[in-house]
């Protein structure tokens, strides 16, 4: 027999070899370890460096002495953003933006997997498939392109349609009127990602049973009946892990959808109900310089969403059983 | 078996809701393709929704004569091949690292990339980090910071942990040792997953916009993304048609017929086009792709 295969299973075998000490296993092994170190180092450094950056959020930034030498200053920064005019006005639309998602994007692909599931056209099924997967392979930029020409006061389909089915008499520049905003951000979100994220409801329900169909349209139940009967049932467990995560991420309400509808927040018609958390740390942190401030607002965020994604885990866990922890 | 009246209520309103769905996924595709091919002072007549009226392929021509959009898709080629090749390269030998059981550490390793999926630094830490890098203005901050993609590394460690083990064995008797393993056998049995994610990874580098929006002002850097947005959001269209009907001449006939509008439609035409002719590859994969990742979960 091989003598490196033994020692290979000796080695993941248990403690034999722990007494031989650390570094001859790891000197022995250095071809592995050389080819894990670059990804390792790639991590720490673009990860981990930065994460160590937060402590910002409780100092004073200064240009000249980095992120260690900053003098401490507590909680000023975090007490700066909750005292400030703007703080209102942007939970306010964080919170909107993240309900209307969570009302709206978050059930539509549930829904598209469904209706999909009751096509037979093999061929049909497909081509609505290619064609609803598509969007979410281009980038926010191409979106807000699209969606310019679409708006477009001259020459915008939509106003050209609405013309001429009489709905509306003169083009409405869509974007400049605040109250617009939301259901534009909102169908734009729906416009991109419904086909790509119900990929994951549709193999759920492939997964489903053919029985528990067969059982049903023997008590009479018809295919609406099955629907609600049988797959909504069998695909809740996923709806449940879904959920919990979109809710742990409820307040990223929007970041590059929002930065390229306005123009990376330079559609100033649209700030009071357009800023969101995130762009907030954009506009203080890279533009205005306010690096402390910036980083306290948006720990701020990242605090809620972990104790939201903790609250969502163990109300699911309670009520349902299926959890992601 | 014939369908009750129900049931075929609800064959019709699926078919009719898809079938409007369908189109509205890609209606403002074709009507910007539509418009990158249709005289631009057409165009702004109003009305022109699905065929060009007057087919012209000026548009193109005065896009694609512009050395700045030549310059921009150099730059976003370039990012996407080195930040592909880069971390492929480097995800999947961390992720062979990872997928032997005898490797020394191999659990601390795991904890430290999967913390990374859960927890970051946010914007403005790893923005001030990477300015005290030098990375501001730089191409390698184009794609350095994505080398490693821990959710890639995942699937690769998953697909590496699958195969036979007597391969293993095998090419050691035979002398190799783990760089021969790693680059002549393993490398060349997962030919697919490595296309799967190479393709996941051209198509994120080659869309990415925010990031090197804020680490890069300067022009002979800028992505095409980048060129677009700033094409989408000022009146660079229709400085360079002025500029073009100053020039006088051939210039001057073609720049009377075209319009910011067209100009846009045009170029962003052109930057999705390199997604469109992948996109059929892509497709076969994902659906494989997607199931990897939310197994894991």
């Amino acid at each position: 027999m091989n003598d490196k295969s033994v020692m290979k299973w000796n080695a993941s075998g248990e403690k034999k070899k722990r007494s031989k000490g650390i570094l001859r296993r790891l000197a022995g092994q250095w071809q592995v370890q050389s080819m894990i170190l670059p990804g390792i180092l790639f991590i720490v450094v673009f990860s981990y460096i930065p994460m160590y950056g937060i402590t910002i959020a409780f100092k004073e930034f200064d240009i000249f002495q980095g992120i260690s030498g900053s003098p401490w200053v507590g909680f000023k920064q975090f007490r700066l953003f909750f005292e400030s005019p703007d703080f209102v006005m942007i939970m306010k639309n964080t919170l909107v933006i993240a309900v209307l998602k969570l009302i709206f994007i978050f059930p539509a692909p549930i829904i598209l997997a469904l209706m999909l599931n009751e096509v037979r056209l093999a061929a049909f099924k497909r081509i609505v498939q290619t064609l609803t997967y598509l969007p979410h392979f281009i980038s926010w930029v191409i979106v807000s392109g699209l969606l310019f020409s679409i708006l477009a006061v001259e020459s915008g389909s939509l106003n050209i349609a609405l013309q001429k089915l009489n709905l509306i008499e003169q083009p409405t520049n869509w974007l400049s009127v605040p109250k617009y905003f939301y259901s534009i951000l909102i169908s734009a979100g729906i416009w991109k990602e419904i086909g790509f994220s119900s990929i994951v409801y549709l193999a759920a329900i492939t997964g489903i049973n053919p029985h528990l169909y067969e059982a049903a349209a023997m008590d009479g139940a018809g295919r609406f009946k099955q629907m609600v009967l049988v797959t909504l049932p069998s695909i809740a467990p996923v709806v449940t892990i879904f959920l919990i995560l979109h809710i742990g991420n409820l307040l990223n309400a929007g970041f590059e959808d929002i930065l390229a509808i306005t123009n990376s927040g330079k559609n100033t018609i649209l700030r009071d109900v357009s800023e969101v958390i995130d762009t907030y740390v954009y506009n203080f942190g890279v533009n205005q310089q306010r690096y402390s401030f910036a980083t306290a607002a948006g720990l701020f965020k990242s605090i809620i969403n972990v104790l939201l994604l903790w609250g969502a885990n163990s109300i699911a866990r309670r009520m349902s059983g299926s959890s992601l922890w | 078996m014939k369908l009750s009246l129900e049931d075929r209520f609800l064959q019709i309103f699926v078919y009719t809701v898809l079938i409007i769905l369908a189109l509205v996924s890609l209606y403002p595709f074709w009507n910007a393709l539509v418009i990158s091919l249709n005289s631009g002072i057409d165009t702004s007549l109003g009305g022109l929704t699905l065929w060009p009226r007057q087919l012209t392929f000026d548009n193109y021509k005065v896009i694609l004569s512009d050395p700045r959009f030549f310059k921009a898709l150099g730059i976003s080629a370039l990012r996407t091949v080195s930040g592909t090749a880069a971390s492929i390269f480097f995800t999947a030998m961390l992720a062979y690292g990872l997928s032997r059981r005898d490797t020394v550490g191999r659990k601390y390793y795991m904890v430290i990339a999967i913390f990374t999926m859960y927890f970051s630094g946010g914007l403005i830490p790893t923005y001030l980090w990477l300015r005290e890098l030098g990375l501001f203005n730089n191409f390698w901050v184009l794609f350095v910071p994505w080398t490693i993609s821990v959710w890639n590394m995942i699937v690769f460690r998953t697909f590496f942990q699958e195969l036979p083990k007597e391969l293993e064995e095998s090419a050691m008797l035979d002398g190799c040792n783990h760089y021969g393993l790693f680059f002549r056998i393993i490398v060349r049995l997962s030919g697919p997953v490595i296309a799967t994610l190479s393709l996941f990874q051209a198509v994120f580098f080659w869309n990415e916009w925010f990031s090197s929006g804020i680490y890069i002002n300067n022009a002979n850097l800028l992505p095409v993304q980048n060129y677009l947005m700033n094409m989408i959001n000022s009146n660079s269209a229709q400085e360079m048609i002025s500029q073009l009907g100053a020039a006088g001449g051939v210039g001057d006939m073609i720049s009377s017929t075209i319009t910011p509008k067209s100009l846009q439609m045009t170029a962003l035409m052109v930057v999705s086009l390199p997604i469109i002719l992948v996109y059929p590859f892509v497709q076969k994969f994902f659906v494989k792709g997607v199931m990897v990742g939310s197994l894991k979960e």
